[in-house]
């Protein structure tokens, strides 16, 4: 299979690579570079496991290419915060009970960090539909949301 | 008895860090130097013959390791176990992969083993299959006909299993019933879909002949024994380890075809194999949930008590068993009599083979449609009577003073409240006001549905002499001899929050605090034994295991102590993780001390075993029996079908609670599914047995936005079958909520005159009951 090559910039750092054209970026990601925190749960971009940004924006790595994304600049959850300095997000999720078996967190994390972007101050009803790419079986959603408000109130404030 | 510092507090949980920061090991994070990945060829067809197979294609492209088929393995590698004492049990051989013919679409034929995943996934598409298509039954209705097309010709039809039980006099009740109210009932198939889909990763090692396998399992320990069944390996040579899991909710409960393949690769190849589910190999291969359809009759008097309950269920099972499918049909008969006093039960269960992949335990598993069967008729007796669905209720609930209380069915509920819960329910949902406000937009032309669901459920499974595998759970807790604490439990968490409400349990226990605890499960080489999560038994079971364990090593460090101290055990106290002489509390020896002394063995009480460390193993005499009292308020348009969830109120009683924020999660995460159900989901195949609802774009989960804001309360009535008092709350969610959902839909259909709508109730289904219900009005009006 030919090759193509691929220079990336991951969680600000730079990566190049020679892939073949196929390769989806979340086999990059999770395979190549070794960030596993993105999952796969569906492959039909329903579930959102896989979601990252890219260039500024929420995607379903499990549809996207590695050559589509070249040139482009991924946020994964590995980059979103540290152990000493969590994001927001990631506080809120765990002040508030926002996960269970953790699988879709990273991707439910991401999603939410693009509705906070455009949305600082969301309501309910506007979180909700804001994570509906986003499937979670284990918590029915209600402590992900006050997951996201918490972080919303944190994040304004600090501003 | 120390003051209870941790028990009982909403303590956020020590397994959200690494989860959050996406540092946690799910099966397919785990990178092993030289591994090979392996690909499934499933089967298109749900019954056929397999006339010949072509692969030497495959075996050619670049990458691939190996191609192997069900008949090049048939005699290396045992079925696919099933745990059942059922004595009308058939059991249809199920091979890892297919041998001469496939059942079920979606049925393992050829697996490919190649260096990268993209290489073995190609190499599939060059695998030629000759299939003969064969009738196929999908209908476990049809499937019982006679003149259906046999599944296995082993036997003369397709009838599975039969589960009878029988108590009271049932022709009595419904010679002197009043009333008599039948339904008709489907409790539709259901896929699990844990957001992790299954994954295996084997690794063995021939000089030490050691199999490592790594597996998104509930249950590592049983999987240990099976495998070495499976892969006919020593037992003491199989180490099981189950890794983060991504969810479960019974869809890893169990012993799969693709666990012993990966092990045989592996062993065979002498190179590490991992295969990872997908989706759509989820939705074909992984086990499903509920698939019954029965008839419920009950005899009723006039002031609305029941008299007696029969019920004619077929479950349909698929082809083949899995590890517990044949046990879960009966759990519905066992608690048929639901939150009530039913002095005379019938109930026959019948499960079919289908050509489908097999049902088995999804959350609630079996519980579920026992709670549906039973809210759902109490609340069709309720509309016949005309009588409030809360007073009938009323009406027919034992008493607290008459727990344990002994159904028909042969249970004793622990202990319960029932009434207690529901007056809760009732008062924080505002019932009456929302009867008076239902009169009021009925005038309007609205349409404001209000149900009740009064479960109880049966769990903390379980007595071993009730279960399949064994009851009983492991726990062992060590003092190292820096003074942190290693606790092993045989639990299997995988969402449920354990590592910290166990934690919880043991720091109380020992007065250090919390961060000095850390809990280790799911690694067969490390936890000496154990039986796993399901069934809603973990703290029930698990739980009292390690707090018993604790027990005894503080028992055992007391009398360390009191050596040291030149002192009576009986004259020590204990406080803030440290014994010292009654009334001389500077004369003491901490915990930390006391291990170090343990370790070093220097200094000992004569006869003393060295270390400070108990095992404690639990048998529970009883299963639990949690309850509560759900209630959800609705609003439907007819012209639409939209079902609007106006407010939702659950009281639930889970006994003792040690973390109410886990509580609450399992709650919510518990009514999410129970209102898949009612609303939204449903495995559907056609009648050639192709699955429709193949990937998430056909089979919809509940979103953020199907979620109304669930308003949770609870009561507390401690369980008598163990120390801590807790029952379990993993599943009640799940059971108390589906009928209650549906009992709102269809009181807010009545002036439609609808009396029953099977599930789910999606709005299209609404919209067109509610559109003919008028026409036929209207015909016989005009």
């Amino acid at each position: 299979m030919p090759q193509k090559r691929v220079s990336l910039r991951i969680n600000g750092r730079d990566y190049t690579h020679e892939v073949e054209p196929r390769l989806l970026l979340v086999h990059y990601l999770r395979d190549m570079i070794g960030l596993t925190g993105t999952h796969i749960g569906c492959e039909t971009s329903i579930c959102g496991a896989c979601t990252v940004m890219l260039n500024g924006e929420a995607i379903k790595s499990c549809t996207v290419l590695t050559v589509q994304a070249d040139g482009g600049e991924v946020l994964t959850i590995e980059g979103l915060g540290r152990a000493e300095e969590l994001h927001p997000l990631q506080e809120g999720f765990w002040e508030c009970h926002g996960l269970q078996c953790g699988y879709c967190t990273p991707g439910m994390i991401l999603a939410a960090y693009q509705l906070l972007l455009r949305h600082p101050d969301p309501t309910e009803e506007e979180i909700r539909r804001g994570l509906d790419g986003n499937l979670c079986r284990c918590t029915g959603y209600q402590h992900i949301v006050d997951a996201v408000q918490y972080a919303a109130r944190k994040m304004r404030e600090s501003k | 008895m120390p003051i209870s510092k941790l028990v009982g507090a909403r303590v956020k949980r020590r397994e959200d860090p690494r989860l959050i920061r996406g540092l946690a090991h799910y099966v397919d994070d785990i990178q092993l130097p030289n591994v090979l990945h392996a690909a499934i060829l499933r089967s298109p067809y749900a019954h056929a013959r397999i006339r010949a197979m072509r692969t030497d294609q495959a075996r050619r492209h670049p990458g691939v390791v190996a191609v192997v088929t069900g008949n090049e393995i048939r005699d290396q590698v045992g079925c696919v176990p099933v745990a059942s004492q059922n004595p009308t049990l058939r059991v249809p051989k199920r091979y890892v992969l297919a041998v001469d013919k496939v059942c079920f679409v979606g049925e393992g034929v050829v697996v490919v083993v190649a260096e990268d995943r993209y290489a073995a996934r190609d190499a599939l598409d060059l695998i030629e299959v000759d299939y003969e298509p064969l009738p196929v039954v999908s209908d476990p209705e049809k499937a019982l006909a006679s003149g259906a097309p046999v599944i296995h010709p082993e036997w003369p039809d397709n009838v599975a299993f039969r589960f009878d039980l029988k108590q009271g006099n049932l022709a009595k009740a419904f010679k002197e019933a009043e009333r008599v109210v039948k339904q008709r009932l489907i409790h539709q198939r259901l896929a699990p879909i844990a957001i992790e889909p299954r994954g295996v990763l084997a690794r063995y090692l021939p000089g030490e002949d050691e199999l490592t396998l790594w597996s998104s399992t509930q249950i590592p320990h049983i999987l240990k024994t099976q495998l070495s069944v499976m892969l006919k390996l020593p037992e003491n040579r199989v180490r099981v380890i189950a890794p983060e899991v991504g969810g479960g909710f019974g869809s890893k409960l169990n012993v799969y075809a693709e666990e012993g393949l990966i092990g045989h690769l592996a062993i065979k190849l002498k190179r590490p194999v991992k295969w990872i589910e997908g989706r759509r190999e989820n939705m074909q291969g992984t086990i499903h949930g509920r698939g019954q359809v029965g008839e419920v009759e009950v005899a009723v008097k006039k002031d609305g008590t029941i008299l007696g309950l029969q019920y004619r269920v077929i479950a349909d099972i698929g082809a083949y068993h899995q590890l517990l499918t044949p046990g879960i049909p009966p759990l519905t008969g066992l608690m048929l009599s639901g939150a009530y006093k039913i002095p005379a039960l019938a109930i026959e269960v019948t499960g079919v083979f289908t050509n489908k992949v097999a049902t088995d335990a999804y959350r609630g598993a079996g519980r579920p449609e026992a709670t549906y069967v039973i809210e759902r008729i109490i609340d069709r007796v309720a509309q016949e009577l005309a009588i409030d669905p809360v007073k009938i209720r009323q009406k027919n609930f034992p008493r607290p003073k008459e727990f344990p209380f002994k159904t028909a069915t042969g249970l004793i509920y622990d202990s319960g409240n029932y009434q207690g819960a529901l007056n809760k329910a009732l008062r924080l949902s505002g019932y009456q006001g929302w009867r008076g406000e239902q009169r009021k937009l009925r005038e309007k032309g609205r349409y404001l549905g209000i149900g009740l669901s009064t479960y109880v459920e049966i769990c903390g499974m379980g007595p071993s002499a009730a279960m399949p595998a064994g009851g009983w759970e492991s726990g062992t807790v060590r003092v190292e001899p820096t003074g942190k604490v290693t606790v092993l439990t045989g639990v299997s968490p995988h969402g449920q929050g354990q590592e910290t409400s166990f934690a919880q349990i043991v720091a109380d226990e020992f007065g250090v605090p919390l961060d000095d605890i850390h809990v280790i499960h799911g690694d067969t080489a490390v936890v000496p034994s154990g039986i796993g999560t399901f069934g809603s038994r973990a703290t029930a079971v698990g739980g009292t295991a390690v707090f018993q364990a604790a027990q005894k090593v503080k028992e055992k460090a007391r009398e360390i102590a009191a050596h040291l101290l030149e002192s009576d055990p009986e004259d020590l106290v204990f406080s803030e993780s440290r014994f010292s002489v009654k009334g001389v509390p500077k004369k003491g020896v901490s915990l930390q001390e006391i291990a170090l002394e343990a370790h070093l063995a220097r200094n000992l009480p004569k006869k003393m075993e060295p270390g400070l460390t108990a095992t404690s193993v639990f048998e529970p005499a009883n299963f639990t029996f949690p309850f509560g009292a759900h209630i959800c308020i609705v609003e439907v348009d007819p012209e639409t079908g939209r079902i609007e969830i106006r407010k939702y109120v659950a009281v639930d009683d889970c006994g003792k609670v040690i973390n109410p924020l886990l509580v609450d999660g399992q709650i919510h995460g518990g009514i999410a599914q129970g209102l898949g159900q009612a609303l939204l989901e449903e495995v559907v195949y056609d009648e050639e047995g192709q699955l429709l609802t193949g990937s998430l774009m056909d089979y919809a989960l509940p979103k953020a936005e199907d979620l109304p804001r669930l308003e949770l309360a609870r009561t507390e009535t401690p369980t008598p079958v163990n120390p801590l008092g807790v029952k379990g709350v993993g599943e009640a969610g799940t059971i108390g909520s589906t009928p209650a959902i549906v009992n709102a839909v269809v009181d807010a259909l009545a002036p439609f005159g609808v009396t029953h709508v099977d599930m789910p109730l999606k709005p299209e289904k609404i919209w067109r009951l509610c559109r003919e219900k008028k026409e036929r009005r209207a015909e016989g009006a005009g």
